[in-house]
């Protein structure tokens, strides 16, 4: 009896765990340095970094719980593309209901939504994590990585909003002057650089030297073809 | 005509792929430290979405839209562009083997590369003809290349200088990005 309660107490820390580690410890995107092109792209305004953030989240929840569950399934050779249809599949799903709920919304990500298809993070999560874990961890894991990815979304997208526009969330701050480099996209590059600088001086962890392939946590998942080009790269 | 170069120069510069349209950032940030890899990867970049606009814009037009199915286009488009990848690596393989060694560790990681997905499905969201998306995706490729090119020549200087201990590496990067897409601001209205 005891035993079972030893265990089960230890499962929920370890899915507690798989949850939280997303949030702050392996933000996907201040940390990880995953899926940089919708944190620059779609972050003008706050909002829109929550709604880009959400529909990923939705996306990699449940891309991952499908292919826990069918991970015995597929076969490993054919794995990647595999996923890939998983994948575009829910993000073709998320557009419908956009576009039917939330039309603004949809203007607003435009090409960006379908393009959730190729975010890194994604595609990393199933091959590292739901591949290997059990659906109820997995669906855990997607949920904090897509909130923590939703979380530096908004900080991205709120500092932009308030530096560039002189808003927040839609509602004006009164007696600031505002810039509108920040809503260009060098002021994306810009805010993300020092929003990545802070974060590692808090952290006070040495900053990452590598990006892209080349530093991703996922390189070795990645059907090989990161590892191969850093070969490349080197000769 | 002037169509055309319109359409050639603004993918090129104006609305430049990477710097103003923020696709293909990881290659952008992780393939730009030399420059011979970041002409290769230019080259391999412009060559794939030559091909899969090729590819894509066709079976859009004459598989999807008759049976009214245009909602599978991106599901479509990326097994097209993963096959299309595939094929070209086993194709330079077989019959190019030296433009196969320059360019064949770049093939695959072009597969998940957002740039190739995004022109294909831009130039049907946008309603070109064939003509006129080819020369988009080739002004893409260009485009992406130019802003690999320029950027690793920023980053050659970084190297050498004396940056704060908190702004080494990606962060630093970052804002040499910033500063490369604000030049490239200086080009727009231009078409």
């Amino acid at each position: 009896m005891s035993k079972n309660t030893e265990t089960a107490k230890k499962e929920s820390v370890n899915y507690s765990h798989e949850f939280l580690k997303g949030l702050l410890k392996e933000n996907p995107t201040l940390v990880g340095l995953l899926g940089m092109c919708p944190t620059l792209a779609v972050t003008t305004m706050a909002e829109n970094g929550i709604g880009m953030g959400l529909a990923t989240t939705f996306v990699l929840v449940c891309s991952n719980l499908v292919i826990s569950l069918l991970k015995n399934v597929i076969p490993k050779a054919v794995r990647l593309p595999c996923f890939i249809v998983i994948i575009a599949g829910f993000v073709t799903f998320v557009s419908f209901i956009l576009k039917g709920f939330l039309p603004s919304l949809y203007d607003a990500l435009g090409l960006y939504l379908a393009l959730i298809t190729v975010n890194c993070i994604i595609l990393g999560r199933a091959e590292a994590f739901a591949s290997k874990n059990g659906p109820v961890a997995s669906v855990l894991d997607g949920l904090g990585m897509g909130l923590g990815f939703t979380a530096a979304l908004f900080i991205m997208g709120a500092v932009r909003e308030i530096m560039g526009l002189g808003t927040i969330l839609g509602f004006e701050i009164p007696l600031f002057h505002s810039m509108t480099i920040f809503i260009l996209p060098a002021g994306g590059f810009f805010t993300l650089g020092i929003i990545i600088a802070l974060v590692n001086k808090i952290a006070n962890k040495k900053p990452p030297q590598e990006l892209g392939c080349h530093g991703c946590p996922n390189a070795k998942n990645c059907s090989g073809a990161c590892a191969q080009s850093k070969e490349g790269g080197e000769n | 005509m002037p169509e055309l170069l319109a359409i050639l120069l603004s993918a090129m510069i104006t609305d430049n792929f990477v710097l103003s349209k923020f696709m293909g950032i990881c290659p952008f940030l992780g393939v730009s430290k030399k420059f011979d890899s970041a002409i290769g990867m230019g080259i391999a970049v412009i060559f794939v979405m030559v091909c899969s606009t090729l590819a894509t814009w066709p079976f859009y037009t004459f598989i999807l839209v008759p049976l009214g199915l245009e909602y599978l286009n991106n599901i479509g488009f990326i097994l097209i562009i993963a096959l299309f990848v595939q094929l070209i690596e086993i194709m330079l393989k077989k019959l190019v083997p030296p433009l196969y060694k320059a360019l064949g560790v770049f093939l695959p990681l072009i597969t998940t590369n957002c740039a190739v997905l995004g022109v294909c499905t831009l130039n049907i969201n946008i309603g070109l003809t064939l003509t006129e998306s080819l020369i988009n995706s080739l002004g893409a490729g260009i485009g992406f290349t130019i802003a690999l090119v320029v950027f690793s020549g920023v980053r050659g200087r970084i190297e050498h200088s004396d940056i704060p201990e908190t702004f080494k590496g990606v962060p630093s990067t970052l804002i040499a990005a910033a500063i490369v897409s604000m030049s490239f601001l200086g080009f727009s209205g231009m078409i």
